[in-house]
């Protein structure tokens, strides 16, 4: 159950370029955000922007009472949120969304990241490595543009060793996409079709994620993006396209099977 | 509490801080932020006869102090609302006015029909307003004529309260407003979103799937205030204002402005607490102010 919550910041770090780290105290949400949630964050106290922005959970401390956000600045409210200063509060609604499924009898993990995708998928790690997996079962995707852009690569690389980094222009890490990357780690002698990949990222790389599971017949499961307004399912604004119909993002997903999922439109 | 409660046309309500249709579900969702026996009203989510699977996506973008909203009036039917939505409003106090569209008066006769044997149900909003369909809708209320003959037809078909909901896409909304008046409603709210449209500049595409939308939030308060003026000189029954209202002050200028009511929309999704801190804000200032009945502003707007 979701609560509003005004939080304070206890540390707020640029970490790229145009990245930062934010870490928030909220005895709440840090013992109930589940991998895969988000939160609808208030960016201003004004009217512009008006509506609050979602940022996925991107690792959580429950016996600090913190959780941490990650996030690019692409417009105006991320650019407002990253003017905040430690000490100050901010109006954060959470945790909101249904996480991924983690299915306990797979044996092998593949988490997928593009570009930002590797928010949720830290705590995904995280929450994984420490219930069920042996870390030599957990493997892990980074793919970014460029090698400046690479996030979160050092704490991936505490939880397993199978962490493989690409970028598209070869700055670092293996060169291509990370898709093709996911082929060659599906390579039959490391992996079957007991799997199961999670995947976060930019839509054409999650469609192209989607289509490899589904030829290899391995279960998928994506974290999807859609404008939203209320984020806890009012509005019917953020609605997707689904072999179900159209299903909301905010508490349909954010996470849903990748098969569900109608690309095309 | 007394400074608040009001009786309009035979509803009951606690205060004058009612939801608006569609920025609030049907209630029960948004029930675990809100004690929803705090709010004047819930007016639940537009419901047609047939489920509709609403506007293709995206079907938000914000806009300067506002957004534009396509949904398209996703909902699944007067059926399922009363199998499934209307009964988890019994446990609550609070009276719940139902909104209804139809592409013909022969649609909305029948669910108003419907609704009627309803005991749950305490009034009737009319919307002949939504920007966002391209069969029934504004249709209605652009035209005087269809105005007062899909009014007519509603109120023959319900003792219950009529609301007529009005768009501010009209030349004339006083107009507009007598016809429904003249047809038998009891009750005015105004205004629905405004017409809009918003273009991304890098790939040329409207950013809305539907192309246009409906304009809400604060940056639309100052022409629901100017409408409800309007209409308060040109009819005689109640007004409800909705458009923008954020605190407060914003519910305050609307009853000077002549409401006896306000509907908060957009600002739920804001601020989960808005109607309740609304509430709040408005008692502050009749405290602060010494006035003994909120209903003593209706109007009062001195030129
Ligand atoms: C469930 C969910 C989880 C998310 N998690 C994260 C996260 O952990 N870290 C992070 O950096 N971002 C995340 N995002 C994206 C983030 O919400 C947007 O980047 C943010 O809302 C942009 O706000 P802004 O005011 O800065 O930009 P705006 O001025 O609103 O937009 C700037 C540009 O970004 C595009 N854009 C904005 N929001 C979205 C969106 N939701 N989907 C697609 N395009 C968009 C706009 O079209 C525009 O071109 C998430 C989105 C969702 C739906
Ligand atoms: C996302 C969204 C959905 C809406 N859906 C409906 C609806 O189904 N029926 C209706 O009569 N009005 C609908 N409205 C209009 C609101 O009830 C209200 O009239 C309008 O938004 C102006 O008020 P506001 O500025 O406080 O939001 C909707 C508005 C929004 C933003
Ligand atoms: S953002 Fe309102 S329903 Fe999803």
């Amino acid at each position: 159950m979701p609560i509003q919550e005004k939080c304070r910041i206890l540390d707020h770090q640029k970490v790229a370029p145009f990245h930062f780290k934010i870490t928030l105290v909220s005895k709440y949400i840090s013992s109930h955000a589940e991998p895969g949630q988000f939160v609808n964050v208030r960016c201003s106290q004004d009217y512009d922007p008006l509506l609050r922005r979602p940022l996925g959970v991107h690792n959580v401390n429950p016996e600090e009472e913190i959780f941490e956000l990650l996030y690019e600045i692409v417009g105006k409210g991320t650019e407002l949120l990253s003017k905040h200063q430690v000490g100050q509060e901010i109006d954060i609604l959470g945790p909101l969304g249904n996480g991924f499924d983690i299915n306990k009898d797979k044996k092998v993990a593949i988490l997928v990241a593009g570009g930002m995708g590797v928010a949720p998928l830290l705590y995904l790690a995280k929450f994984l490595r420490s219930t069920i997996h042996d870390p030599r079962s957990i493997h892990i995707l980074i793919g970014t543009k460029t090698k400046e852009l690479i996030l979160a690569e050092k704490e991936f690389k505490t939880l397993t060793d199978n962490v493989i980094v690409s970028t598209d222009d070869g700055s670092y890490g293996k060169k291509g996409f990370v898709s093709d990357v996911l082929l060659e780690t599906l390579d039959p002698r490391t992996i079957d079709a007991s799997a199961t990949i999670y995947a976060c990222g930019p839509k054409p790389m999650l469609k192209a994620i989607a289509e490899i599971a589904f030829q290899k017949k391995i279960d998928c499961q994506v974290s999807m993006e859609a404008r939203m307004a209320c984020g806890i399912g009012t509005c019917l604004g953020c609605v997707i396209n689904t072999t179900k119909g159209y299903q909301k993002v905010c508490d349909d997903g954010p996470v849903f099977d990748a098969k569900e999922i109608v690309w095309t439109s | 509490m007394d400074k608040l409660a009001i009786e309009l046309c035979g509803i009951k309500l606690k205060n004058p801080v009612m939801v608006a249709s569609g920025t609030f579900g049907h209630g029960e969702e948004a029930a675990k932020f809100v004690d929803l026996d705090k709010l004047g009203a819930i007016i639940t989510k537009t419901i047609t006869l047939e489920p509709r699977q609403g506007n293709k996506p995206p079907r938000i973008c914000e806009t300067a102090s506002g957004m534009l909203n396509s949904i398209g009036l996703q909902n699944k039917g007067v059926k399922d609302f009363l199998e499934n939505r209307l009964p988890t409003l019994a446990k609550y106090k609070t009276p719940v006015i139902v909104n209804i569209a139809g592409e013909s008066a022969k649609e909305f006769e029948e669910l108003t029909k419907i609704l009627n044997k309803e005991p749950l149900v305490k009034g009737i909003e009319v919307n002949i307003s939504c920007p966002n369909v391209s069969k029934g809708g504004m249709l209605f209320c652009f035209d005087p004529r269809a105005t007062r003959e899909l009014v007519a037809t509603v109120r023959k078909a319900t003792s219950l309260p009529v609301i007529v909901k009005l768009s501010p896409n009209v030349t004339d909304i006083a107009l507009i407003a007598k016809e429904a008046e003249n047809a038998g409603a009891d009750v005015i709210s105004l205004i629905n979103t405004l017409w809009g449209m918003a273009i991304d500049t890098n790939t040329h595409k409207p950013k809305l799937g539907n192309i246009t939308g409906g304009l809400s939030g604060p940056a639309i308060k100052p022409i629901a205030i100017r409408m409800v003026w309007q209409v308060a000189q040109a009819v005689k029954i109640p007004i409800i204002g909705v458009g923008g209202i954020m605190t407060g002050a914003d519910a305050i200028e609307f009853f000077l402005a002549g409401a006896s009511a306000v509907q908060v929309g957009t600002a739920n999704f804001v601020d989960t607490q808005a109607p309740v801190r609304i509430v709040e804000e408005i008692k502050e200032y009749l405290d602060s102010h010494n006035i003994s009945h909120y209903k003593e502003l209706v109007g009062k707007v001195t030129a």
